[in-house]
């Protein structure tokens, strides 16, 4: 049973907070704007008040969980989100389960962010202090909600109740302990580069020092952004049970928006690094990338927009709402105002160059980003313009948004072939040719095997993503073979330590070769979808399904009790050529604590079966007819799903590799006449 | 010449070519009335609109416990398929009954043609900007030559190198 030191000492640690942030940010405002001896001592002290508050953060962070753990159901937060037989993970996972704890994880993962940067300020002091204070800025609009709107530690009303209402069903599931985590570590993430480059707008910083600093910060931001989506999805196809991963549901789409200009922004950055082009543009970039971020927290959290997946939802809306108005605001009255500093260096030479290349990477990647949207609030629009409300759903997504991915994907493919400033047409013959004879023979192996894309628009868009991908994964695997070939002539290595050496020379470019690599895994594995086979059907002993290849035979059902839930479970038998190969037990649940029920399907990948063309086979439990009292099961055959999270694991392994430094730095003395010419990077 | 009048003498006159033509059409009305079975037409219709229940999936995915809204769905579509309505019919009808938010995609009529529309506007936009921002860069003027080729040494050499290594190094 709690106590209410708990609740005092959380709700003390979160004001101490507030007036630390709101220290940090006025003290560290002041001493910018001042620059003597007694200014660069209230920096140090705004400076030292930024961690100070991610400590008070954290105790409050920390209250809420051991509290959680207590089933100190005094404080309301505890009784709606958790009960006493919850287990220990999901208690932990209780901090980020409701409105005000997922807020409160927000403003702990942003503190921490920042204390992190405060204490690597003496890279650069003074950018470091102006973006210290703009992340202040945003604490005190999270510690403002936290403490006035959407408060953690509110104490219930009347007596304290034996036990909780019990976590949502649907979060009881071991990925929700990581997912929201990943995700929250990607929307906050962005904040980081956002806070350094207004500082280096606002101050007309010099130079792209500010990239170079916030390159890494980025990426892995990205990173974590790209792990939150796919978990995301992965969680919807293992726990929703309605045989898919993406319904274009607009918690998801908030998702999926950050992460498209966040990738943009990736690409471009590199012309600004490069080339000094495209100042604008990055700026424009990475504050839409926050601001979108802010947009999908306002999304999960206001209720405005329905939602399979709003968890939490209430009138904290308009303090978003205001919060995005000003920051559009001061962005773009920097950005107006120091434009000039933003002048391009370098003028394009080339349309066949990686500059324009990553111009209409951007451009698709934006209109994706635009036509998401666009769908997501374009109810709100028809209903403000027609007087009702319409659906926005995955028809129209899928209709508008796949022609620009498959566009997208092309550049993928075509991208990384050109080369900075000039492309001669030769070359890009040269280094084309065999990747498209691939491509195009993988579009007539699919024909041959009876696909028919002039019969069916599903079709026509998964033979030309089949296509497409293939011609990504043939260019990135000639690019690293090209490259390896040359270090392994003049090293006498074999080819694949060649290739493994070329990677560290450059783990960027090649990081960066990889991921494109594993994205083009991920279409291969969203192309399946229009091949989707499902049966539903009620099922006695004995009875069968036939889908596919497969036969799934009723062996039995069972039944089972814990502190949690009570659970049946259908167990079937999987038969494939006369041979079982495994059984399966998907499974209903009904939870005590909340009465919820829910279906737990079971998936079977076929790998060891099919070692590329996978299937999963997905079983629900549906629940029993109510006038035969038989249970339902309902089987999908989803082909090549798997490829999907296997692609997102080779996207994390590229990041990783594009975050390694480089192995050999390439060292010439100031003063040493050169008399051989510099070394390059192959394939440039 | 022989082409040109093998051609009119092919073509009907005016009476039977109207007759051909509907025949033709009559023909097509027929065909694409049949084409699909009535599953293909269950799947294809049930995947156009949305269960009622507020679950935000789509009808034939809805699959939660207890929906009291997706198994009436599911029969008021096969029964309006088994009464031979056509697809427009079967919607119009769900509108009637759940609302226009049971359609899972603006219709293409009205003011939701908007919402096709704006993302290819937003796209042909972006391609017309990227064009005038590509030709405004081409057409910038390079810096004039000075009159004699300045060879770089020392400090001044290294520091192009360092450039020319930042530019193709990615």
């Amino acid at each position: 049973m709690g106590s209410p030191a708990m609740s005092t000492i959380g709700s003390f640690a979160l004001l101490l907070a507030l007036g630390l942030s709101g220290y940090s940010f006025l003290a560290g405002l002041l001493a910018l704007f001042n620059r003597n001896a007694v200014s660069a001592r209230l920096g140090e002290t705004a400076r030292r008040a930024g961690i100070a508050a991610f400590a008070a953060v954290l105790l409050a962070a920390i209250v809420l969980v051991i509290a959680a753990f207590n089933n100190d159901f005094s404080i309301a937060y505890i009784f709606h989100h958790s009960n006493r037989e919850l287990p220990g993970a999901y208690k932990f996972a209780v901090l980020w389960s409701g409105q005000e704890g997922s807020l409160l994880f927000w403003s702990l993962l942003l503190a921490g962010y920042g204390f992190v940067l405060r204490l690597r300020y003496k890279t650069d002091q003074r950018l470091f202090a102006y973006a210290s204070v703009i992340i202040a800025s945003v604490q005190v609009f999270f510690l403002l909600i936290l403490n006035f709107a959407a408060r953690p530690f509110g104490i219930i009303q009347g007596g304290i109740p034996a036990d909780g209402s019990g976590l949502n069903p649907l979060l009881q599931y071991p990925e929700m302990v990581i997912h929201p985590p990943m995700l929250y570590l990607g929307y906050v993430g962005f904040t980081v580069p956002f806070a350094f480059a207004l500082g280096a707008l606002i101050m007309k910083y010099p130079g792209e020092k500010w990239i170079h600093i916030t390159r890494r910060w980025t990426m892995v931001t990205w990173c974590f952004l790209t792990i939150g989506v796919f978990l995301g999805a992965h969680w919807a196809y293992a726990v929703l049970g309605w045989g898919g991963y993406w319904g274009w549901d607009p918690v998801e789409n908030a998702s999926l928006m950050p992460w498209l200009t966040g990738t943009a922004f990736l690409h471009s950055v590199m012309m600004q690094e490069k080339r000094g082009m495209l100042k604008v543009w990055n700026m424009a970039l990475i504050f839409a990338t926050f601001l979108l971020s802010m947009l999908g927290t306002f999304l999960t959290r206001s209720g405005v927009i329905s939602s399979v997946h709003a968890f939490a939802q209430s009138s904290i809306g308009t303090w978003f709402l205001v919060f995005i108005a000003l920051t559009v605001a001061v962005c773009t009255y920097f950005l107006v105002r120091n434009r000039s500093h933003l002048k391009s260096e370098h003028k394009l030479e080339s349309l066949v160059s990686r500059e324009s290349s990553f111009l209409f990477n951007n451009l698709l990647l934006l209109t994706l980003c635009f036509t998401i949207l666009w769908g997501t609030f374009f109810p709100i629009i028809s209903e403000f313009v027609q007087g009702h409300k319409v659906t926005v759903g995955a028809p129209f997504f899928n209709r508008v948004a796949v022609p620009v991915a498959l566009l997208l994907l092309l550049l993928t493919a075509v991208g990384p072939l050109l080369a900075w400033r000039k492309t001669s047409i030769e070359s890009l013959k040269r280094n084309f040719l065999y990747p498209a004879i691939g491509a195009v023979a993988v579009g007539g192996m699919m024909i041959l095997f009876g696909v028919r894309p002039w019969e069916d628009p599903s079709y026509f868009y998964a033979t030309m993503a089949a296509i497409l991908a293939a011609l990504v994964i043939f260019t990135v695997i000639s690019e690293f073979l090209r490259g390896g070939r040359v270090i392994a002539g003049k090293t006498d290595q074999n080819l694949l330590s060649a290739m493994v050496q070329l990677c560290h020379r450059n783990t960027r470019r090649y990081g960066g070769y990889i991921v494109h690599f594993g994205v083009a895994l991920v279409i291969i594995g969203i192309l399946g979808t229009p091949f989707n086979k499902e049966v539903e059907k009620e099922m006695g002993f004995g009875d069968k399904i036939f889908i596919g290849p497969y036969t799934l035979v009723c062996q039995s059902y069972t039944q089972d009790d814990n502190p949690n839930y009570g659970n049946e479970w259908a167990i079937i038998n999987v038969f494939r050529g006369g041979k079982q190969i495994t059984t399966m037990y998907p499974e209903r649940r009904f939870y005590k604590a909340s009465g919820q029920p829910q279906t737990l399907p079971r998936i079977y990948p076929s790998f060891l079966e099919d070692l590329f063309l996978v299937n999963d086979v997905y079983l629900v439990y549906e629940g029993k007819n109510e006038t035969t009292g038989r249970p339902i099961i309902k089987a999908h055959l989803n082909p090549l799903v798997p490829w999907i999270w296997i692609g997102l694991i080779i996207m994390v392994f590229g990041t990783i590799v594009a975050l390694v430094p480089n192995a050999v730095v390439v060292r010439v003395a100031a003063t040493t006449p050169v008399r051989t010419p510099a070394h390059v990077g192959a394939g440039d | 010449m022989k082409t040109v009048a093998s051609t009119q003498y092919s073509v009907p006159s005016d009476p039977i070519r109207r007759w051909l033509q509907a025949s033709a059409l009559a023909l097509a009305v027929v065909v694409f009335m049949g084409a699909g079975d009535s599953a293909a037409r269950f799947k294809d219709l049930g995947h156009r609109m949305m269960c009622a229940c507020g679950c935000g999936q789509i009808l034939l995915e809805c699959n939660h416990v207890g929906c009291t809204y997706s198994d009436k769905m599911r029969d008021q579509l096969q029964a309006g398929l088994d009464k031979g309505d056509n697809d427009d019919l079967i919607l119009q009808a769900f509108v009637q009954d759940y609302g226009p938010t049971v359609i899972a995609a603006p219709t293409a009529s009205g003011f939701n043609r908007v919402a096709w529309i704006m993302p290819f506007v937003a796209l042909g936009l972006g391609i017309t900007f990227v064009i005038f921002v590509v030709r405004s860069w081409k057409n910038r003027p390079t810096p004039a030559l000075a009159d004699g080729i300045m060879i770089p040494h020392g400090s001044e050499l290294d520091a192009l190198r360092q450039k020319a290594r930042k530019e193709t190094d990615l």
